[in-house]
């Protein structure tokens, strides 16, 4: 009985604790997002600001005029390059880095790490600045390279071509870090006995980096490789401070486009279904990632 | 946004960081003068916001005990900013507006409609601006803001090659001025062109659309005027400035630098607007200074039908303000036509106060007083709060139709269903009001 007594005030004790961290949840995520599903099928604009009183009930017709828009599936187009180009590239940098700074070999390891992971706090606003410059197409340091190398110089921000390889370079180059530290904190995390095991049985190298690292990598790749999609599929701030979307457009993401439609348009309904649309698109991308990598793992 | 913010959007991008910082530093200024008397917030935009703030101190001695806090808002975030101002209900007193957004903020109730204070006003009527420019402000029939700086677009060109072309002046009926701009590519030779109009700009199709009498927006505003006689006839003749290649169909992205190819003939005219007339008089090489001129468009049938756009930027009072007879104050100080001409040496905007016109200094250089002129015919881009948006979406249709993407009549077809579309919420609003028997 007492026993009890005990375990019900420990339960209440818990609950106390958690409750701090449960209402902040629910009230700055539970409540937007049903409250952005709810405005999904309405169609709150600019008019609805001013008189709330013109707000209509519009069915399911914001995600059909989602899937109708031509300017949604070129935003998506934009988004998928991110992830599809962006992402592995994003991967492979982190695990080079991770690689490098934890090579036995190494020195400093702290202070390069340290190097690698600076992109990942800085602000993206500076970041845009010095990259403008750097891509600058007559007085920019990459350009400048180029011409070293009897390359042609790239009108990286300007030339609709360009404008989304340079976006993805900055992108990887901002965010590698992050995933570098799983990498590291994952390698560490490999028994040394499995090398010497391999090393004992003749195994190089190669062989033991594709054999034990990788193996043993698994779960982080599968890790990295969610977040660095989820990551890819919400870009915006890249695009919004280094392009505004442009040049012709070839910048816009989803994100971006949900962006424009509510803060600048101020079609919050509208708006919101793209969250929503997106949201499910990132889903089921997630799933079959999950189930690939999941089976593509098993030994 | 004006005409002016959109040309300036990218390089105003750079400078917003540093505007921020000084907006803050104002904020933190303001905080220390509080106490006593009454403090106006008043939200300007980028360089406006910064020249606007040596006009103040002489507002303040007029005007004992009240104290104006002038806060820089970049351009770029201008409409956010307000709008997120609005919702989170704290507007300033006064606010510089877009001309263009003024329908938008009237829709949100968020400015104070004007006439009780204009009725009571010695100094500010609608006879003391510009009618196109007055009319900006005036949704359903109430005035909604008073003009303080002024914006149009018309025809900087190379007199030099008008004058190698057998001219002594533009041409100002169309037929006349595309011989004009005929004769002028033959003077440049091929690979240059007679006259530059950017393929991402919306300006250049709407101002011809006006110019042949097209409403751009019909039935009050509740559906696209795009396939009827009067925009196509102004929509036929821009394309036909890219089709006789007199018109490169590039963007203006595509030009890294339009005084220089300005002044190596690539281009021998350009509609724009009176920022250029700095930039001109700035950037292009001396030997060149005399070679350059402005003239207001040319219309179908001449002069009188050369219309062009109303821009400019208004100065409206928020309907949240607790302050509101020192706010009218400033408006009224600010549009008073010595501190508009004295605003006009501040920053080279062009006042919209008819008597500052009467001046000297400002009508003394001919390629401004061009501006005067064209200022008398000028009209509103329809009043709609999704104006920008339409804009926006004409500018990537007409891009294809001057790309050879598609043909005018599919893209004037396509963007009119779109347009429709995006109006659909005001004809419901309408059909409403229709109902409830409150038409205006």
């Amino acid at each position: 009985m007492s026993a009890l007594t005990t375990e019900r005030r420990q339960q209440r004790a818990a609950w106390g604790f958690l409750a701090p961290a449960l209402i902040l949840i629910a009230v700055f995520f539970f409540v937007p997002v049903i409250a952005g599903l709810v405005m999904s099928f309405t169609d709150y604009d600019v008019y609805a600001i001013g008189a709330p009183d013109t707000i209509r009930f519009m069915g399911l017709r914001n995600y059909q005029q989602v899937l109708a828009d031509p300017e949604f599936w070129h935003a998506l187009r934009n988004t998928l390059y991110f992830v599809v180009v962006g992402g592995p590239l994003s991967v492979l940098a982190s695990l080079s880095a991770a690689l490098l700074v934890n090579a036995k070999i190494a020195r400093w390891k702290g202070l390069f790490r340290t190097i690698y992971f600076t992109p990942v706090v800085t602000t993206m606003v500076a970041v845009a600045i010095v990259f403008r410059y750097l891509l600058h197409p007559r007085y920019g340091l990459v350009n400048e390279g180029l011409t070293l190398l009897h390359l042609k110089p790239i009108d990286w921000l300007g030339d609709p071509h360009w404008s989304m390889p340079a976006i993805v370079l900055l992108a990887v180059w901002k965010n590698f870090g992050y995933n570098m530290l799983i990498f590291i904190a994952g390698l560490q995390g490999i028994p040394e006995e499995l090398y010497e095991a391999a090393e004992l049985d003749g195994a190089g190298a190669g062989a033991r980096f594709v054999h034990v690292t990788l193996p043993a990598l698994a779960p982080t790749f599968l890790f990295v490789g969610v977040m660095t999609m989820i990551g890819q599929f919400q870009i915006f701030a890249e695009p919004y401070v280094m392009t505004q979307g442009g040049p012709l457009r070839s910048t816009v993401s989803v994100v971006m486009l949900m962006y424009e439609q509510g803060f600048r348009w101020w079609r919050m309904g509208y708006a919101s279904a793209i969250a929503f649309v997106l949201f499910v698109i990132m889903l089921i991308a997630t799933l079959i990632q999950m189930r690939l990598q999941g089976e593509g793992r098993r030994p | 946004m004006t005409l002016r913010a959109t040309a300036r959007a990218r390089v105003r991008a750079t400078v917003a960081f540093a505007v921020a910082a000084l907006a803050v530093a104002a904020l933190a200024a303001g905080c220390a003068a509080r106490g006593g008397g009454t403090t106006l917030r008043f939200w300007a935009m980028g360089r406006e916001g910064e020249v606007v703030q040596q006009l103040m101190p002489a507002f303040e001695r007029e005007h004992p005990g009240v104290h104006v806090i002038v806060q820089q808002i970049p351009w770029t975030a201008a409409h956010e900013k307000l709008i997120t101002a609005y919702v989170g209900r704290s507007t300033p007193d006064v606010s510089q507006l877009g001309n263009t957004w003024v329908p938008e903020f009237t829709a949100l109730h968020a400015i104070e409609p004007l006439r009780p204070w204009l009725a009571s006003s010695t100094t500010l009527d609608s006879t003391k601006f510009f009618h196109g420019i007055w009319d900006t402000n005036v949704i359903d029939g109430a005035p909604m803001g008073v003009p303080w700086y002024v914006d149009t677009r018309l025809l900087f060109y190379r007199r030099d090659v008008l004058r190698a072309a057998g001219y002594d002046s533009m041409p100002q009926s169309w037929a006349e001025w595309k011989q004009a701009l005929r004769a002028m590519k033959r003077v440049v030779g091929p690979g240059k062109f007679a006259i530059f109009l950017p393929t991402n700009e919306w300006n250049p199709p709407i101002i011809f659309g006006l110019q042949a009498g097209s409403p751009i927006l019909k039935d009050d505003g509740t559906r696209a005027a795009f396939r009827d006689s009067a925009f196509r006839a102004g929509f036929d003749f821009y394309m036909s400035l890219f089709r006789e290649n007199l018109a490169p169909s590039v963007s203006g992205n595509e030009i890294a630098n339009v005084y220089q190819e300005f002044a190596r003939r690539y281009f021998n005219a350009y509609i724009t607007g009176p920022w250029q007339l700095g930039e001109f008089r700035n950037r292009l090489p001396d030997s060149l200074q005399g070679a350059w001129a402005t003239s207001p468009l040319p219309g179908p049938t001449g002069a009188a039908s050369g219309v062009s756009l109303a821009g400019g930027s208004s100065l409206v009072l928020f309907r949240a303000s607790r302050a509101k007879p020192e706010a009218w104050a400033l408006i009224e100080y600010l549009a008073r036509p010595d501190v508009q001409l004295e605003f006009w040496r501040l920053s080279g905007d062009l006042p919209g106060r008819l008597e500052a016109w009467r001046d000297t200094a400002l009508t003394h250089d001919p390629n401004t007083r061009a501006f005067g002129v064209q200022l008398e015919r000028v009209v509103p881009t329809p009043k709609v709060p999704e104006w920008e948006e339409i804009a926006n979406r004409l500018q990537d249709y007409v891009e294809r139709a001057v790309r050879g993407t598609a043909t005018p009549d599919v893209v004037l077809a396509q963007l009119s269903v779109e347009v429709d579309r995006l109006l659909e919420k005001r004809r419901w609003l309408h059909g409403r009001a229709l109902a409830a028997g409150s038409v205006r």
